[in-house]
């Protein structure tokens, strides 16, 4: 069984560091994976993307094929629906609610909550709200990885040492801001949306 | 024990556990990860070996046969355009051959995801006539490389690896085995066939000739390639490198046809042989050029029994992936081609604060005088003066055209003619082309951007770093017309007014906008400054 997802958001906003936490933790429970993401010159506010595979066997491609991922989770809404031709029809669409706008011709917004409304599994939060409740804005993408971690195929013990060991170097309290964010997305995703229908 | 690492970090530790005593590189995506680690391995555990970056890539691989010749094994890396700049030394050490085993890295990027071209290395080392290892995975990546310096000192030949983007970029497991130790100093027996006048050069490009069968027979025996014969005689695969997973990808449970994975080079005659013989039609998918299929197809497209990409089974140009290969093979699917309509694109912006936008700024004030056509560019950051919203400069082609070009259209008669380069971009390929314009006393202005980094790659050192001035005036740029110049808003109106100034004068004048890139840390910048400043007292 493979489990595809795929990371999106615009530079700077923290995929890479939900990527590797992904990886850290499947390597942690004994899973395989690989994980290709778009570096280079997205470093300036371009989009970002990451396809993460996790799979208790071998996988071939690095890339996750159209139609066959299981989730899109986006740091922002229009960067979630940029990957739309990869998610499965039944698949989940989680998304942060707020805009980055650093472009010009950035579309209406409700246009997009719409489209991402109109699938049957999705969830939208405000990832930076709770973040910030939490006690810092930074953690947004760890409460995405929270809400987001039901669908995961890994023990949540395995995130949790992820975690841990990723921000092992910035101490303690930056451990448990980033430990709390995980949990406050994965409360607000049991409260707001049933995970057991999809 | 397995590690997570990125396809690039595999070649890199395999290197390490290949023994090698340094890696020659120039930066370039999607090559740049593999010197990082080994400098950042170098660093932290004090290995005793060279890593640090080159100034180009022939320089590199220059330096990586000097240290092969010496009797050790060392590896260049670079992104597929540097190896254009490191062809002169890429031919001639195939004639010579090597002591020391040498792998040369070459990060190919198919569909342009970061480069001006997606051509495709393999034709390059064709052209050589050296052996290839293109590996599929990470696993592959790692004991690839491994696998390389082994047949490199084996034929005395350099070896190609070819990566592709979608492999530099993807971080999977790997298994790390027992490392090799480095070799020790031992010059080659015969040191005549590294003198390449005529009469060695003739006898060694023979040897060459003739080894090319042994280098076939050992690329057939190869554990990178690999033939599964299947039940289903109306096709046979040749799926090279990456291919290949998006291949399996689509046969989870099993591929009915016969399929010969090449990971290694020369193409695997006799595997190919009993797959013509046993197919119907040969279906070649690889990630790049039609490079196999261009050696398998036959040229007036007869009896075409070779299908692929130069047949219009696939796309013609552009990367592979497993949904396009899914349609060559006849599977069905069920998905949207495009994103929703209302998705914008979001192209990459220059920081903010970044000194290269005052540049911009100035320049686009001036050039109100004379239109849009005379700012001859180059590589680096200020590549995006090419596009909206900035539309500054007139050309890019390749590092170091933006001097040259400029001097070209000078002698043509344009006037002003400015050429915008980079600091890296400047010691890489453009002091060649100042000396011309000094040698001919070319009008021409020329903007060196320096941000004292490589910032377009992630802020490698530049080995211009507080040397420009000095290289420039070396080489006989009058001081009077060298003027160093702080890019920032508040500078802006006296900026216009230097630049101005110099573009009036009938010679060479160089400006340096020099304000250091505001991605690097602080205790960077901080570095730079001082440096800067002892210079200039
Ligand atoms: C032959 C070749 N090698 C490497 C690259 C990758 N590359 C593009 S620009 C660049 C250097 C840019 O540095 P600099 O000129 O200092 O400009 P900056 O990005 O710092 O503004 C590199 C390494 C390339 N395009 N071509
Ligand atoms: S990385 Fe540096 S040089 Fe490049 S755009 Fe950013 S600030 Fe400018």
């Amino acid at each position: 069984m493979t489990t595809n997802i795929i990371l999106a958001g615009v530079g700077g906003q923290g995929i890479l560091t939900i990527a590797a936490t992904l990886d850290t933790a499947a390597l942690n429970n004994g899973m395989f994976f690989k994980q290709s993401e778009v570096h280079g010159m997205s470093q300036r506010g371009g989009a970002v993307q990451s396809h993460v595979r996790i799979a208790d066997g071998a996988i071939y491609s690095d890339l996750i094929p159209k139609g066959q991922a299981d989730m899109i989770l986006g740091m922002e809404p229009m960067e979630t629906l940029r990957y739309l031709p990869y998610l499965k029809k039944e698949g989940w669409l989680i998304t942060d609610t707020k805009p980055y706008l650093n472009i010009d011709n950035y579309p209406n917004e409700k246009k997009i909550f719409d489209i991402i409304e109109s699938r049957s599994n999705h969830l939208i939060l405000d990832a930076t709200k709770i973040a910030k409740q939490v006690g810092n804005i930074r953690a947004a993408n760890l409460v995405l990885l929270g809400a987001a971690s039901h669908l995961i195929p890994l023990k949540e013990r395995a995130l949790i040492a992820a975690i841990k060991t990723l921000f092992k170097a910035k101490g303690d309290r930056i451990i448990a801001l980033n430990l709390d964010a995980f949990e406050a997305g994965k409360q607000y995703a049991l409260e707001h949306v049933d995970f057991s229908l999809s | 024990m397995r590690n997570i690492v990125l396809g690039d970090e595999a070649v890199a530790q395999g290197a390490l556990d290949a023994g090698i005593s340094g890696v020659y590189a120039y930066p370039g995506t999607p090559s740049t990860e593999i010197t990082e680690y080994i400098i950042r391995k170098k660093k932290n555990e004090s290995l005793n070996i060279h890593a640090a970056w080159s100034t180009n890539e022939k320089t590199a691989l220059e330096a990586a046969l000097g240290m092969s010749y010496a009797g050790k094994r060392a590896m260049a890396v670079m992104k597929h355009v540097g190896l254009n700049v490191a062809m002169d030394a890429f031919m001639n050490m195939a004639i010579s051959g090597i002591n020391g085993g040498l792998v040369v890295v070459v990060a190919d990027d198919p569909s342009m995801h970061s480069s001006q071209n997606e051509q495709d290395s393999r034709y390059l080392a064709d052209f050589a006539k050296i052996p290839i290892i293109e590996p599929s995975n990470q696993q592959e990546a790692y004991d690839g490389i491994r696998h390389a310096f082994k047949i490199s000192e084996k034929h005395k030949l350099p070896v190609l690896l070819r990566l592709v983007t979608r492999l530099a970029h993807s971080r999977s497991l790997v298994t790390f085995h027992k490392p090799n130790k480095q070799k020790k100093l031992k010059f080659p027996k015969d040191i005549k066939r590294f003198q390449l006048v005529p009469a060695r050069a003739k006898p060694q490009f023979d040897l060459l000739v003739k080894k090319q069968t042994v280098i076939r027979e050992c690329a057939e025996d190869s554990p990178f390639n690999k033939l599964v014969i299947g039940t289903d005689k109306s096709m046979g695969i040749i799926a090279s490198g990456l291919a290949y997973n998006y291949l399996m990808e689509n046969f989870q449970e099993g591929c009915p046809y016969s399929v010969l994975k090449i990971s290694q080079y020369l193409l695997p005659r006799k595997q190919i042989k009993y797959l013509f013989d046993n197919s119907d039609r040969i279906l070649v998918l690889e990630d790049g050029y039609p490079f196999i299929e261009e050696k398998l197809a036959d040229f007036f497209r007869e009896d075409s029994k070779v299908i692929g990409r130069l047949s219009g089974h696939l796309n013609r140009t552009g990367e592979l992936n497993p949904n396009i290969v899914a349609k060559a093979l006849g599977i069905e699917q069920d998905f949207d081609e495009e994103a929703p309509k209302l998705v914008a694109g979001r192209p990459p912006k220059l920081c903010d604060g970044c000194g290269h936008l005052d540049t911009f700024n100035v320049l686009n004030e001036i050039k109100k005088d004379f239109g849009d056509k005379q700012i001859f560019g180059d590589i680096g950051c200020y590549a995006l003066g090419a596009l909206s919203p900035y539309h500054t400069i007139s050309t890019l082609i390749d590092m170091g055209a933006s001097i040259t070009m400029a001097k070209g259209a000078a002698e043509a008669g344009v006037h002003p003619s400015i050429a915008m380069i980079g600091d890296s971009t400047f010691t890489h390929s453009g002091m060649t082309g100042l000396l011309d314009c000094i040698n001919d006393k070319t009008p021409i202005t020329i903007i060196i951007n320096d941000n004292s980094t490589v910032g377009m790659t992630g802020g490698q050192e530049s080995a211009a770093l507080a040397k420009i001035k000095g290289i420039c005036i070396g080489m006989g740029v009058d001081p009077e017309h060298l003027k160093v110049i702080k890019p920032l808003s508040k500078y802006h109106d006296e900026n216009v007014v230097t630049i101005r100034k110099e573009l009036n004068y009938k010679g060479v004048s160089v400006i340096i906008p020099q304000r250091a890139c505001v991605r690097l840390p602080s205790e960077k910048k901080k570095e730079i400054r001082k440096i800067l400043e002892a210079q200039s007292e």
